[in-house]
């Protein structure tokens, strides 16, 4: 039968490629942005788990909260995207470095 | 047993369409793969009974964060093929903290395992079992985070403003409707009457403006 471990498991799995995303994918910001998206799809598989399994809404309210910033943050960071590119002509992102002081 | 074939079906699904999504050469492919990995997870919170969440995941995540990310990419005239260039000197460091990380879960589950360091406290919020996801997920969210609930909206608020602040552009030469100056206009100052002689005309500095 399907219990949490399973949901936990599918959920360490999607976090590793998240990271492991972020880390081969240094200089292309978008599928960074693209690989954060994952990580949190992989908390919020978790927090649902943990939820229905408990028999405790909190996780799947909290999970909602999560939605509502990775939305706010998926649109910002496109926005800074767009910003940078339009003033440097390209989006990789391990020259980025106009803010150094 | 139907429950564990889905089960294993979307998570593979999900799984696969994850690892392309960080590895598929064309970005625009990788949203699609995004797209893919966010309806299978869908499809998992539906097997485990969470449908509102379900139903949420598919229209912020697929109707609005992935539209947005396909929006962006292809948009943009970015050469993606001069971003793939040192991927492969990245791999050993990903793999690295990919591995560091996976043993790491492993270990927190296996001891999760073992016990708890504490006993399981009393559900904060016990799921009631005569209502339906949704209803029961709108009683706890509009009475006791009503709070958290606008606090939420606010944050949407912000990032709306603060992504049209960040990306509008003024152009320099584009000619606008000013409302404010057109109705301000009063005939003394928009309308000449002139009686001219026959024959003279009216002089333009005096006449239309």
């Amino acid at each position: 039968m399907i219990g949490v471990g399973h949901y936990l498991g599918l959920s360490a799995i999607l976090l590793t490629l998240g990271v492991l995303g972020i880390a081969i994918n240094r200089r292309n910001i978008i599928v960074i942005l693209m690989s954060v998206e994952l990580v949190l799809l992989a908390v919020n598989l978790n927090f649902v788990a943990f939820s229905v399994f408990l028999g405790d809404l909190m996780g799947q309210v909290f999970t909602m909260f999560v939605l509502t910033v990775a939305a706010a943050e998926a649109a910002i960071g496109l926005a800074i995207l767009v910003v940078h590119f339009r003033n440097r002509g390209t989006i990789a992102v391990d020259d980025a470095r106009q803010m150094r002081g | 047993m139907i429950q564990a074939l889905v089960f294993y079906l979307l998570a593979a699904v999900t799984v696969v369409a994850a690892v392309m999504v960080i590895t598929a050469r064309n970005p625009v492919h990788s949203v699609l793969w995004l797209i893919l990995a966010f309806v299978n997870s869908a499809g998992l919170f539906l097997v485990i009974g969470a449908e509102f969440l379900a139903m949420i995941l598919m229209i912020v995540y697929v109707g609005a964060v992935a539209v947005l990310f396909l929006f962006v990419v292809m948009m943009l005239d970015v050469d993606f093929s001069s971003l793939r260039r040192g991927a492969l000197a990245n791999l050993p460091l990903g793999l690295l903290i990919g591995v560091v990380l996976a043993v790491e879960l492993v270990v927190v589950a296996s001891a999760w395992q073992a016990g708890r360091l504490a006993g399981p406290g009393a559900p904060a919020r016990p799921t009631p079992r005569d209502l339906p996801n949704a209803e029961a997920l709108g009683q706890v969210l509009y009475t006791d985070f009503v709070l958290a609930f606008q606090v939420a909206g606010l944050v949407l608020l912000v990032a709306m403003v603060g992504a049209i602040v960040l990306t509008h552009r003024e152009r320099p030469g584009v000619r606008r409707q000013s409302a404010a100056a057109q109705t301000a206009r009063s005939p003394a100052e928009a309308v000449v009457l002139a009686r001219p002689t026959v024959g003279a005309g009216v002089d333009t500095d005096a006449g239309v403006r």
